[in-house]
């Protein structure tokens, strides 16, 4: 195997949790929360990952992260052998690294068009733009899109329309890798299907690798390689996308997974129903930091905190893994 | 069978610069009493004028062209205000997609759940007392002291629980739930579509469940009515509308969803072409432009076909493909 393209190592990134006088009274490690502790991960080039979990597992956090629009209060992160841990060339950086946001039409500025817009990262990154009619015109038709578009402004556009202009801003300047924050929120079914085939196309087109965050299970296993579960900050589970799907190891994994409604009205799964919700990352639990909700928890899930521990391709942070068998 | 809501020949007109728009056309839903009936439909098909047109808060440049809405018979297209402030919040009542929208952030949920008793001939400890009740039924943790917090000191669940224990303190004929879990993480959902289950059982009152998450409809919903660009194209028992679409908008819609396909699609499905601009509506059916089946005959209008029992589509062709 090739050298990784994205390698994090121990990635911690804290938020403060109390302002003013109340923080400089309160003892050291109460001032901030983790809102990611502890995340390593290695990324192979051409591969989707896809990042999954519920609000506030720290999803979006790790894309900010790994993009340096949060600064890490530990670990390392590693892009094509650049340190981004070390106050990098951020703009050198993101030249190569580019960002689809989460809200389609929210993500383009309202007073640009459509034109102006697949043509501002050059603008940003001082690049040579060749002729711009004929470089706005291929950029939107890589993404789908004719050149009737070039002289829209985005609320003109319905919202598979935008997710495309999106598309094709990230993939202006030729990036290695794009970071993609829920590329099917707010789309129609309808129009979902024909973003992930572009994007399916791009990546078998350019050998782009795809980091995807979402929390739109049924998308997962027509997108992604691999999946990285996420709960409280944390990766519980990661590995081949069919493996975790089909016989999840990790108890939270199977809930997540069993929760998603089908639309056959004729099967009808055993559901595991989780009881509760999220807790708060200030008050995290003790031990396995999901053993208060886990149906399958025992005695010592509540001290002994779990390692992720590695098994051939995937790798999974329980004490009592659910095995094949059973 | 007595029906809760009966909808008949709605429509609704929306007064633009480029003329009116046509927002719903001719719609027609029934209700019936103790079931949960479902829409589906993606964006721009009309959910949102329909839910304002039954609660009769139009906006102001909206207008019923025609049809009635009836509530137990009684009709509320035209009738008194004061008589449809009596109805709304104890009659119908609803519960929106986002709770945050629909809790008052400056007043406790115990403030909030007394005033919508304002009605009830009970002194303030008794309607507490049944706003206590009300949030324990729906699941919320110690619910005495959940009446003095405020709304932004719940997490997402538990603001969607007290919007539904809210919706339904005053046991309303028609609850009318609006994309409720859609804010919502996967887990938290089955949470609250298992409550609305049980409450419509307890409560026995009707429920209209709007969505545009297939599998959602699947699991709670007895029948479902399929929405396109301000029509009701096809109605059904869920089982039969899933398992034997007869629209072919309904057909692909289903076949879109990724959650059916078990192994790696290489192309996924997906419907091409965009909605029709509703201001000039296009001849005969609306779904032509985008359905690869249309033939000539689809330049006429087609009326509800019936497939089978009280399932029908609106096309010409439903009954072969339905079979």
């Amino acid at each position: 195997m090739t050298a990784p393209i994205l390698t994090l190592r121990d990635v911690v990134v804290e938020f403060p949790a109390l302002r003013g006088l109340k923080a400089m009274m309160a003892p050291r490690n109460a001032r901030h929360v983790q809102a990611l502790s502890g995340i390593s991960l290695d990324v192979a080039r051409g591969e989707t990952l896809a990042i999954v979990g519920e609000s506030g597992s720290g999803k979006t956090t790790l894309a900010r992260a790994i993009n340096g629009l949060l600064p890490l209060a530990g670990g390392e992160i590693w892009f094509n052998d650049m340190a981004l841990h070390q106050r990098p060339d951020w703009h050198a950086i993101r030249r190569q690294m580019a960002m689809m946001f989460q809200d389609p039409v929210g993500s383009l500025s309202p007073r640009k068009t459509v034109r102006e817009l697949v043509l501002e990262p050059f603008a940003i990154h001082g690049q040579d733009v060749g002729n711009p009619s004929q470089t706005a015109q291929r950029l939107l038709e890589d993404a789908g899109l004719n050149a009737d578009f070039l002289n829209r402004y985005p609320h003109q556009l319905s919202g598979g329309q935008a997710r495309r202009v999106g598309v094709a801003r990230a993939l202006a300047l030729n990036p290695a890798m794009v970071l993609a924050d829920e590329p099917t929120a707010g789309l129609d079914v309808s129009v979902q299907g024909e973003i992930l085939n572009l994007l399916n196309g791009i990546k078998a087109e350019h050998g782009l690798t795809t980091i995807i965050i979402t929390h739109n299970l049924n998308i997962l296993r027509h997108i992604a390689d691999r999946i990285a579960v996420m709960y409280l900050g944390r990766i519980v589970e990661i590995g081949p996308v069919t493996q975790i799907m089909e016989q999840p190891r990790h108890p939270y994994t199977a809930a997540l997974m069993s929760a998603n409604p089908e639309p056959d009205p004729t099967t009808r799964r055993a559901r595991i129903i989780l009881s509760g919700e999220t807790p708060a990352l200030t008050a995290r639990p003790s031990g396995c930091e999901f053993h208060p909700r886990c149906p399958v928890a025992r005695a010592d899930c509540g001290s002994q905190i779990p390692e992720l521990t590695k098994a051939g391709p995937r790798a999974v942070s329980c004490h009592y893994p659910i095995s094949e068998n059973t | 069978m007595t029906d809760t809501l009966t909808v008949d020949g709605l429509t609704v007109h929306y007064a633009t610069r480029e003329g009116a728009l046509q927002a719903l056309r001719d719609v027609a839903l029934d209700v019936p009493a103790g079931q949960i009936v479902g829409i589906v439909g993606e964006s721009g098909c009309g959910k949102s004028t329909l839910i304002n047109a039954l609660l009769q808060l139009m906006p102001e440049n909206a207008r019923i062209a025609a049809g009635s809405v009836r509530l137990e018979g009684e009709e509320l297209v035209g009738a008194a205000q004061r008589r449809l402030r009596d109805m709304r919040g104890r009659d119908i009542s609803v519960v929106f997609q986002d709770p945050m929208t629909s809790l008052n952030p400056v007043l406790t949920i115990g403030r909030q759940m007394r005033d919508i008793q304002y009605r009830e001939p009970c002194d303030r400890a008794e309607k507490l007392r049944r706003a206590a009740a009300m949030l324990g039924r729906v699941g919320l943790p110690d619910p005495q002291a959940r009446l003095d917090a405020y709304p932004h000191e719940l997490s997402g669940g538990q603001r969607q629980r007290v919007a539904i224990a809210m919706a339904v303190l005053m046991r309303p004929k028609l609850l009318i739930a609006d994309e409720p879990t859609t804010a919502l993480d996967a887990t938290l959902e089955v949470q609250i579509i298992e409550l609305l289950k049980e409450l419509q059982r307890e409560i026995g009152c009707a429920i209209l469940f709007i969505s545009h998450h297939l599998g959602v409809i699947a699991e709670l919903c007895d029948r479902v009515v399929v929405m396109y660009a301000g029509e009701a194209v096809e109605e059904g028992p869920v089982a039969d509308v899933f398992l034997h679409p007869s629209h072919p908008y309904t057909a692909k819609l289903i076949e879109c969803d990724p959650g059916r396909m078990k192994t790696r699609a290489k192309l996924l499905p997906a419907i091409p072409g965009d909605l029709p601009d509703l201001t000039a509506p296009p001849e005969g059916c609306i779904f032509r432009d985008r359905c690869d089946k249309a033939t000539d005959l689809c330049r006429t209008k087609p009326n509800p076909v019936a497939v089978n029992g009280t399932h029908w589509a609106r096309c010409h062709y439903a009954a072969e493909y339905g079979a």
